[in-house]
């Protein structure tokens, strides 16, 4: 099972956080520190896992953003790695070209993306098109929403 | 497909002059969020950004009080409220807003909402009730985004005492037309599951449609159900495994659409979890494991793609083939993989490689011989992780041989590691190692003080402890322990004498402690130095108060001549006036002490053994002085939580106790809090695997004797064995040197080869042989081992005589050296295979027999009789077997023959009761051991019958469990069995903690005929809670008095039993014949149950029927017995 997804910046600046157990205030604020510390503080040429208390922190860099996923000791790292991955290619496919900016501007956009990819931890949907037919769907319904709302008859 | 999104990631850097958003076209504007966000990019100092904040803060609170916000405005503010949390900023103001949008919202506002809340909130915030009502009503809206939403959110965040309001809904859910429906609804039941195990327990026949669903994706979703469901107990899903590999052998033939394909690969994530399902329901069993080699070669031949996702699968098949009964050709194709990944040049799979080789090389240490040259760059790897994780692969290779080289490697990295978590983990395996495997006292205490001093305080205490029991009681010769301590004694000294002040508080402790009770060995040293020198700790600054009070009580041993006296009772003096009160306390002792010579040579005599004191825990001497209190009228006690119920119940008088239709509970002990998964812990099972269940058992202890009776038998070793080793077969261990020699002298014939090959490198070579040493005749070791009973407690002792033995054999024959020259061989062959890897199979199948005959001996050749004479693999050859009673499914018809034939034997005082059927636990060539349970009105005694079909017999069984008491009802623990005879022994059993099911292990060494070596078995038990439950004869008025004083409980509702008038005395008198629960009465549609749990831990049981259910409430005043038994009515309801 998965604990938990970082987003930051390569200033260490958090992007997006999901946590898929319960977790204080407090300690998720440690987790941040510690993990952003740990992470940025990695050589360039190092293997992509860490070891962090009892949990395995798997970290990607893509551009300026480092993706962190925190799973379970006796889960498969190379997959985890692909977890993240699979998620880069969603928000690629929904942003097109997608860059650090559109996360930031657009976050709320990111976690809907990433709760149609994960839920309670764990891998809901891996298809590239159904990801984005449930996003789009939803999305749809904003611009007709939209429309029927601006109407002056209303 | 990566390599583009870097570059898009990147080809974007300096976006944030533009005024346009990207992808702005497609998104709702968010303006005032964008310049909010640009705003703090302009910003340079923490200071300004803080402010901006705090104003924009103000700005959204002011808004968002206002009663003209629309909704609209309202999501959009949100969006700004969740960015400024995300900086680090509070914004709990908008957090009651945040339910507001999600409640009154149109879709689009309620997903803001609901993200708002899932990132505001967690799970024991107040507000989160506030939601329980919108969620239910959107998972019943028609509008199927809505119902996406809610499940979404259900699955993020929901308060766990709420769940059965809204489970009968999700339920619903499974038939959804809708896939992704039914899809979500699978995790959401997967969520529960995991939160509140008990709430969904009788929806398990759904989670098997679920399996079969038609939509892959509801399927695979179900999985992590079962995933969880059979880690908890594989037994119970055995006959799903025929599906579960059919399914994966669709996936991996290509059969599902290809929506689920990932960069080309079938389902990937489903062929994972498929395979981690496999490999936990094979494991021990081979039957099972049969059913799924084939579709397992297939997996290993198919992932042949060189994409990070084939070799995740890659991973997860090895680990499979290797934890589920062994198959030679199967584990032959995983070592290869293994070596894939440790050659291959990408450091991930390098660190893969490590950890898959850890896993295996238990099982199989030549695969380690096979790649020490990797390990050992890897050991001097740049990268700290790959580093670690040699250690912990040298970790379970350690021997009595190589353990000096490793435990050094150890310590470097200790001296180097900056993390706690790693320090702490590296320092307990540390002092694992040395207390099994030390040489010599010297290097015993020498790395014990490397462990105190880098450990420091962090170290877990059990070292210290354990390092000072191990002191105290000692081992074998009483010579040793002398010399032992005496070289502790004397390396504290000039410890002391060196900076004290440096070494850890805990590291002191130990010091003072040691000083105390041995400095008197040292002749030569006057107890006044040692005292001087524990002053020295006690001006010290650094020193804690705990620690002073060690040194009081060291120097209160210690003041025993003339000269102490004098010093010691300065010191007395300065802190019997400490403002400490345990310090002051030691210091008057010390006082006491040091001035009444008599008194003190009667309390501490100097050299006088520990004799362990008897404490009486009931503290029955106690018992006179209550009962005098009682009759002067002192109130009764009444423990804290009884007292803190009645306290409740005189505040709180709305709380009706049979409320029971209020969905809240107010279950404040419920087992599922344990099993939350709140919260990171912070244990140090940083070692092994989390599916490698059985190594983990008793802390990290290497076990590679107990593991390598399942695998050495038919490991692909035992193939391609040498005719030479079959001689061995007859003439058991005394006979083994022999062919060793021969063994060496083959190896010796071949030294030449190193020498020919310039090209290794001279030091690396030499740490290989160090570190690899032992591997070779590693198997020699563990088997002498065996004939001692291997119990913690004597780990030490054993060490003694091991070492010892090793050391002869070392002398006796050149073995020692052959087996480093046979280690350089290997590694020769090792390094020409990295230069032409085409040829390493080649090598592989030549360095065989070597270090096979060398590795596996006597282990081997017992195989080989195995795989001849298929009748005889339940008679081992080997001293030592591990059966499990409920690893012989085939012999079942023994079984029954064999229960009507040992029952005569039951005890006649026994005989009037009922007893299980009674199952065979395991069995040798001439003892066949079985049990069954006996409930008496009173206890549980548990009958092992012990059948000897040979001579006489000397034996003796032990029995033990953590959740039960077991006393030996017979007299001696070393007993006679007279040949061809059976005998009974009885053990009584009672409950220290309720679980669903208890599982005894027991031990039974014996020796036949009597007076010949020992050899041992292993045995397990399982009997449930129910054989402990009795009926509970109560009237309605006890039930209402004791009910009130009962503080654990827990609540279901539970499926009634479908008879046409009266279902609830049908259902009650199901569970009075079932459970043997009494019914104590029933009014109307309510009834009241009452058991105990034995004589004397009563658990009340309050049953309704609500809307075709029945609602029951457990009450008790043992925790976790209302939980266990409410599993037990479930299961009784369930059957027919």
């Amino acid at each position: 099972m998965m604990r938990f997804l970082l987003l930051f910046s390569r200033q260490g600046k958090l992007r997006l956080q999901k946590w898929f157990t319960p977790i204080t205030e407090r300690e998720k604020k440690k987790i941040i520190r510690d993990m952003t510390t740990l992470v940025l503080a990695r050589q360039p040429r190092s293997c992509n896992f860490l070891q962090w208390k009892d949990l395995k922190i798997i970290y990607k860099r893509y551009a300026s953003l480092y993706f962190c996923l925190a799973v379970e000791n006796q889960e498969n790292e190379l997959l985890a790695l692909e977890v993240i991955h699979r998620y880069v290619e969603l928000l690629d496919k929904y942003f097109g070209n997608v860059c650090e900016l559109d996360i930031i501007f657009n976050f709320e956009k990111a976690y809907f993306i990433l709760d149609e990819f994960l839920m309670g931890g764990e891998i809901q949907e891996t298809s590239k098109q159904m990801v984005n037919r449930s996003i789009e769907a939803s999305d749809m319904l904003q611009e007709t929403l939209e429309e029927y709302m601006s109407k002056p008859a209303f | 497909m990566s390599d583009v999104v870097e570059k898009t990631l990147t080809a974007l850097p300096s976006l944030l002059s533009l005024d346009s958003q990207p992808g702005s076209a497609k998104l709702s504007s968010t303006a005032k969020l964008g310049n909010l966000i640009r705003g703090i990019t302009e910003l340079t100092s923490k200071h300004e950004e803080e402010k901006l904040i705090q104003h924009e803060l103000a700005s959204i609170k002011e808004q968002v009080s206002s009663p003209n916000t629309t909704m609209r405005q309202m999501r959009e503010l949100m969006v700004r409220a969740v960015y400024c949390e995300m900086l680090g900023y509070e914004a709990s103001f908008s957090y009651i807003h945040a339910i507001k949008l999600a409640q009154q919202g149109n879709v689009l506002e309620k997903r803001v909402g609901y993200l708002a809340v899932s990132l505001f909130l967690n799970e024991s915030h107040e507000l989160l009730l506030l939601l329980v009502n919108t969620v239910l009503k959107d998972l019943q809206s028609t509008n199927l985004i809505e119902v996406c939403m809610a499940l979404t959110v259900v699955c993020q965040i929901f308060p766990k005492d709420m769940i059965p309001v809204i489970l009968p809904i999700v339920e619903e859910k499974l038939n959804h037309p809708k896939e992704i429906i039914r899809r979500k609804a699978v995790l959401a039941l997967h969520k529960f599951y995991l939160i509140a195990p008990n709430q969904v327990q009788h929806i398990h026949n759904k989670f098997r449609k679920a399996l079969c669903d038609k939509d892959p994706g509801v399927m695979t979703a179900s999985l992590h159900i079962y995933l969880q469901l059979i880690q908890e107990n594989a037994e119970a899903y055995k006959d799903l495994t025929a599906s579960f590999v059919t399914i994966l052998k669709q996936v991996v033939g290509g059969k599902l659409p290809m929506d689920f394909n990932y960069h080309s690969v079938p389902a990937p994530w489903l062929q994972i979890q498929l395979l981690r399902i496999l490999s936990l329901l094979g494991k021990n069993d081979q039957r099972t494991s049969e059913v799924m080699y084939e579709v397992l070669d297939e997996s290993l031949r198919r992932a042949e793609m060189n994409h990070n996702i084939t070799y995740a699968i890659l991973y997860e098949c090895v680990k499979c083939v290797y934890t589920i009964h062994p198959k030679s050709e199967l584990l032959e194709k995983a070592a290869k993989c293994i070596g894939n990944f440790v050659l291959s040049p990408k450091i991930n799979l390098k660190y893969l490689g490590l950890k898959a080789l850890t896993y295996v090389v238990q099982q199989d240490p030549k695969l380690a011989l096979q790649h020490q040259m990797t390990i050992i760059e890897c050991l001097d790897h740049s990268d700290v992780i790959i580093k670690r994780e040699t250690l912990e692969l040298l970790f379970r290779i350690t021997n009595a041989q190589n353990v000096t080289v490793i435990v050094e490697k150890m310590l470097d990295f200790l001296r180097l590691s900056k993390d706690d978590h790693m320090t702490i983990d590296i320092v307990g395996k540390v002092a694992e190692l040395a207390e099994k495997y030390a040489p010599d006292n010297e290097w015993f205490i020498q790395t014990m003080n490397a462990v105190f001093s880098l450990g420091g305080d962090m170290m877990q205490p059990e070292i210290p402890n354990g390092f000072l029991k191990l002191l105290s009681e000692g081992f074998d010769s009483e010579e040793e322990d002398r010399k032992l301590r005496l070289f502790a004694v004397s390396s504290y000294i000039s410890l002391l004498q060196g900076e004290p002040s440096k070494l850890p508080q805990r590291f002191l402790q130990v010091i003072c402690w040691v000083l105390g009770e041995y400095s008197f060995l040292k002749e030569d040293l006057e107890p006044s130095v040692v005292l001087g020198l524990l002053t020295k700790l006690l001006d010290m600054k650094s020193s804690s108060s705990e620690t002073k009070s060690w040194v009081l009580v060291a120097m209160t041993k210690l003041c025993w001549s003339e000269a102490a006296v004098s010093e010691a009772q300065q010191v007395a003096e300065t802190y019997s006036s400490s403002f400490d009160t345990t310090l002051r306390q030691r210091a008057q002792e010390l006082q006491h002490l040091s001035r009444d010579s008599q008194l003190h040579s009667r309390v501490l005599p100097p050299g006088g053994r520990l004799e362990p004191d008897e404490v009486d825990s009931s503290l029955s001497f106690l018992d006179g002085f209550v009962s005098e209190a009682l009759s002067a009228g002192a109130a009764p006690y009444k423990p804290l939580h009884q007292r803190q119920e009645e306290l409740s119940r005189s505040k709180v008088l709305s709380l009706e106790p049979y409320g029971l239709s209020l969905p809240i509970s107010t279950s404040s002990c419920s087992i599922t809090d344990r099993q939350s998964p709140t919260l990171l812990s912070t244990s140090s099972g940083l070692s092994g695997d989390g599916t490698d269940f059985s190594h983990r058992g008793s802390s990290t202890t290497l076990r590679l004797d107990g593991v390598k009776r399942v695998w050495g038998r038919e490991g692909y070793l035992a193939q391609k064995k040498p005719v030479e080793e079959v001689a061995q077969v007859e003439v058991p261990s005394p006979l083994r040197s022999p062919s060793q020699q021969g063994d060496a002298n083959s190896c010796r014939s071949k030294t030449p080869t190193p020498t020919a090959n310039p090209e290794c490198d001279q030091e690396k070579q030499q740490l290989a042989s160090s570190l690899f040493g032992g591997l070779s005749s590693q198997s020699s070791v563990c088997l002498m081992e065996k004939s001692e009973p291997d119990i913690q407690r004597f780990r030490r002792k054993a060490k003694g005589q091991r070492s010892s033995s090793t050391t002869n054999e070392q002398r006796a024959n050149p073995t020692v050296s052959s087996a480093s020259a046979v280690d350089n061989l290997l590694c020769n062959n090792l390094l020409e295979a990295d230069t032409e890897p085409i040829n390493s199979s080649a090598k592989q199948t030549f360095q065989h027999p070597h270090s096979l005959s060398v590795a596996n001996g006597a282990c081997d050749a017992e195989a080989i009789l195995t795989d001849g004479d298929p009748k005889e693999r339940n008679q081992p050859l080997s001293s030592e077997d591990f059966v499990e009673a409920d690893d012989s499914p085939p012999r079942e018809d023994q079984e029954r023959s064999k229960d009507s034939c040992l029952t005569p034997h039951l005890p006649a005082e026994l005989s009037g009761f009922s007893h299980s059927e009674i199952i065979p636990l395991c069995s040798s060539q001439s003892l066949d051991l079985s049990a069954c349970h006996v409930q008496t009105d009173n206890s549980v005694v548990l009958v092992v019958f012990i059948t000897n079909t040979s001579e006489d017999a000397n034996l003796q069984i032990q029995v033990l469990s953590e959740e039960l008491e077991v006393f030996c009802v017979c007299e001696s623990p070393v007993e006679e069995v007279r040949g061809r005879s059976v005998s009974v022994r009885q053990y009584s059993l009672t409950v220290k903690m309720p679980l669903v099911h208890f599982e005894l292990v027991g031990m039974l060494s014996y020796s036949i005929p009597a007076g010949m070596p020992q050899a041992m078995m292993q045995f397990s038990y399982k009997l449930p809670l129910t054989s402990f439950i009795r009926p509970l004869t109560v009237s309605t008025e006890e039930y209402g008095s004791m009910w009130l004083a009962f503080s654990h409980d827990t609540k279901q509702n539970l499926t009634l039993i479908k008879e046409e008038r009266e279902p609830l005395t049908a259902t009650l008198n199901a569970l009075n014949k079932k459970l043997s629960l009494h019914v104590v009465e029933i009014i109307g549609v309510e009834g009241l149950v009452a058991c105990s749990l034995l004589q004397d831990q009563p658990c009340l049981m309050h049953c309704r029927v609500h809307a075709g259910r029945l609602a029951v409430w457990l009450r008790s005043p043992v925790p976790d017995l209302p939980d266990c038994l409410l599993y037990h009515c479930q299961r009784a309801l369930q059957e027919p």
